[in-house]
């Protein structure tokens, strides 16, 4: 009895410890930021705080978002950028989004993890007056005056130009009639980008009979998963002549597994990719990939813009699309050196 | 004299987890007839669904193998192993560097990783038990903070590391058919077992599991035992962490092992081994650690979707430990003798 007693004592002061831990750590964090916005705000006048949740840094192209951003939202650029990690987790970033909104920043940008559950949170930064960014993945909610613009891809988009670019590719290579089995190695399930994807690809490639899409799995965007699941495809199927891989990531996993089964991709079997970041570049001019569909990470200029117009009172646009092209492998060489990330 | 004979196999204590194993494999027979097809590809590599379980099941095997000792002596779980092999992994591919060629010697990276792994272990093992802080709670704090640490090592980026041979001990070595890893768990089970059965750890271990008071009494040094079965663990999670980052060439300090502490816990007790600590059985672990791999690759066969994995995994799990449980088998018995005293009854 006693022993439990002192265990529960003990688990409770250690748990106790860790929140006033974390709690210090914020309230520190808070009290940087308040004395720099405060002896920034006498020096320059006024920066422009802003609170951003990111998803994680998953992969390649979250990295290059989050630089994007820290880099777009910088002092120089008159901003204060408030910069928390949520590493996939969804209560993380309601808890940012709090603590944003008690630290009373200007305006919040969130890289939301999924669409769904953000009404409540959502509502409290706007009752206290604080506009919300959304950038990347789009959220899902009743009342769209909950946030005041989104600055992403069009994803759907991207699915199309994968299927086109497909079909196009197989008529040059002069086998568009035979017939060609898919595979398709999906993202997180109800992430908007693996919605997007899966809808425009499957639509545009629908019009076509001679294209089958064998099955549609989800690889996580995670490398691991991707081989993972591309391993049980190969076992299941062995007529499979296309890989979709609704990131690079995956893709690169895929390559591997392909590898190993003693298949040649981008030979016997075509990649298309989606991302380009700058590994999937490299992995081209290799010749294991055949092409990559661009989804621009770089949103910070297009955030800081439209900070900047919302904090001078002006109407944004609700929803604002980013630049995005095609790269194939062949125009890998010359491309690979302007890329970022 | 037959059923004497039953009775004998039934009590052994590795029939359940066994005919478990079976049961996921007959019924991955059923629904995909060439599931036992083994062949050699054109890379002179085995190849078929069974390679796939044995070789994606490595690193569960050792990280079972270090839980089962924890579990043992502690009568506790070690549920910071997941987050100690992305520390593990981060620390290999920080010293390694993703240049052309490595910053410092393959080995030096392998070891600094293990060290840090071993580290880690032994922060676990100071805790339990030095301050008697209960295991859970006790590896909490490395289960929150690790995946943190590794982060800060790799600088919140997913490393690659692009030197080719990086890769063989996560995929296969030239002119080897077998994959490495599994190479590399087949050694660390026959290791650890040899190192249990040599010496007395194995009966130390045992007696301060089952009761650290008397075992102390008895002139064992309970608290040493246990913060080495705690660093032990810790070394298996930096095994499996560096095999798991050398599988994708890449440290992604999110993703590595995530919640592969819960599959390892469950491979101790799917293998037979109760929780509460003493008894235990390195054989019953590993074939719980397999089963848990045939689980899900036959599951990814059958075209389940990855998210939805958990749920299928929870009620075959439900279905095993139900198996296992005495309470179970006490009502199958009880059931038993009713219907014998039945019989009786009709016969009188």
């Amino acid at each position: 009895m006693k022993r439990k007693v002192f265990a529960l004592l003990m688990s409770v002061l250690l748990i106790g410890a860790m929140v006033v831990g974390c709690g210090s750590k914020n309230s520190t964090d808070s009290k940087d930021t308040s004395g720099d916005a405060s002896s920034d705000a006498s020096q320059s006048g006024d920066l422009i705080t802003i609170g951003f949740s990111q998803v994680g840094a998953e992969s390649d192209w979250r990295v290059a978002n989050t630089e994007s951003m820290k880099s777009a939202l910088s002092e120089e650029n008159g901003f204060k950028l408030i910069f928390a990690d949520a590493q996939q987790k969804q209560e993380n970033q309601t808890k940012a989004v709090r603590d944003f909104i008690s630290q009373e920043v200007d305006i919040i940008v969130i890289a939301p993890v999924t669409e769904t559950g953000w009404e409540t949170v959502l509502g409290e930064a706007k009752d206290a007056g604080i506009p919300v960014i959304i950038v990347d993945r789009m959220i899902d909610v009743s009342d769209d005056t909950l946030y005041s613009c989104w600055v992403g891809s069009d994803f759907k988009q991207e699915g199309v130009d994968a299927a086109n670019w497909l079909v196009e590719y197989m008529d040059k290579q002069g086998t568009g009639d035979a017939e060609h089995n898919i595979v398709v190695l999906q993202g997180t399930i109800g992430s908007s980008a693996e919605i997007g994807r899966t809808q425009g690809f499957d639509e545009t490639i629908a019009a076509h009979a001679n294209y089958k899409i064998l099955e549609e799995q989800t690889g996580e965007f995670t490398q691991a998963k991707g081989q993972e699941v591309m391993e049980a495809f190969l076992k299941k199927y062995d007529n499979i002549d296309v890989v979709i891989a609704q990131n690079d990531n995956m893709a690169f996993g895929a390559i591997d597994a392909l590898k190993a089964a003693g298949k040649t991709p981008g030979k016997d079997v075509t990649i298309v990719s989606f991302d380009a970041v700058k590994a999937a570049f490299e992995s081209m001019i290799a010749g294991d990939m055949n092409v990559s569909v661009e989804c621009n990470p770089l949103h910070g200029p297009r955030v800081s813009e439209l900070a900047k117009k919302l904090m001078a009172g002006e109407s944004v646009e609700k929803i604002q699309y980013v630049d995005e092209g095609v790269y194939p492998a062949e125009t890998a060489e010359k491309e690979l050196p302007n890329r970022q990330y | 004299m037959n059923r004497k004979k039953i009775k004998h196999i039934t009590k052994y204590r590795l029939f359940w987890p066994i005919v478990c194993l079976i049961l996921v494999l007959l019924f991955n027979l059923i629904k995909t007839p060439t599931f036992f097809k083994v062949s050699i590809n054109s890379n002179g590599v085995l190849y078929g669904y069974i390679i796939d379980i044995i070789n994606r099941s490595s690193e569960l095997i050792i990280l079972a193998v270090g839980m089962t000792l924890c579990v043992a002596s502690s009568a506790g779980t070690d549920i910071s192993v997941g987050a100690t092999m992305a520390v593990a992994g981060a620390v290999c591919c920080s010293i390694l560097g993703s240049g052309e060629a490595y910053n410092a010697p393959y080995f030096v990276g392998i070891l600094g990783a293990l060290l840090v792994a071993v580290l880690c272990g032994a922060w676990n093992g100071f805790l339990v038990a030095k301050l008697k802080i209960q295991p859970m709670v006790a590896t909490l704090i490395l289960f929150t903070a690790g995946r943190g640490i590794a982060q800060l090592i790799t600088g919140g980026n997913i490393l690659y590391i692009k030197v080719d041979n990086f890769k063989y001990l996560g995929s296969t070595l030239p002119h080897v058919p077998v994959p490495t890893p599994i190479f590399v768990a087949i050694g660390v089970v026959i290791l650890t077992y040899l190192l249990l059965k040599k010496t007395a750890l194995n009966m130390y271990i045992q007696s301060v599991g089952i009761n650290s008071k008397a075992s102390r009494l008895l002139g064992l040094n309970s608290t040493l035992i246990i913060f080495l079965t705690y660093m032990f663990c810790g070394l298996c999670a930096g095994i499996a962490g560096v095999i798991a980052t050398s599988r994708i060439y890449s440290i992604d300090a999110n993703n590595v092992g995530l919640n592969l502490e819960l599959d390892a816990i469950l491979a101790v007790a799917l293998g037979g081994n109760s929780l509460g600590g003493g008894k235990f059985s390195l054989a019953g672990s590993v074939i719980g650690a397999i089963t848990i791999q045939a689980l899900s690759t036959s599951l990814y066969a059958m075209g389940v979707s990855a998210d939805q994995l958990p749920v299928y995994k929870a009620v075959v799990v439900i279905l095993i430990v139900t198996l296992q449980s005495p309470e179970f088998k006490k009502f199958v018995n009880h059931q038993k003798q009713k219907r014998v005293e039945k019989i009786g009854e009709k016969v009188a």
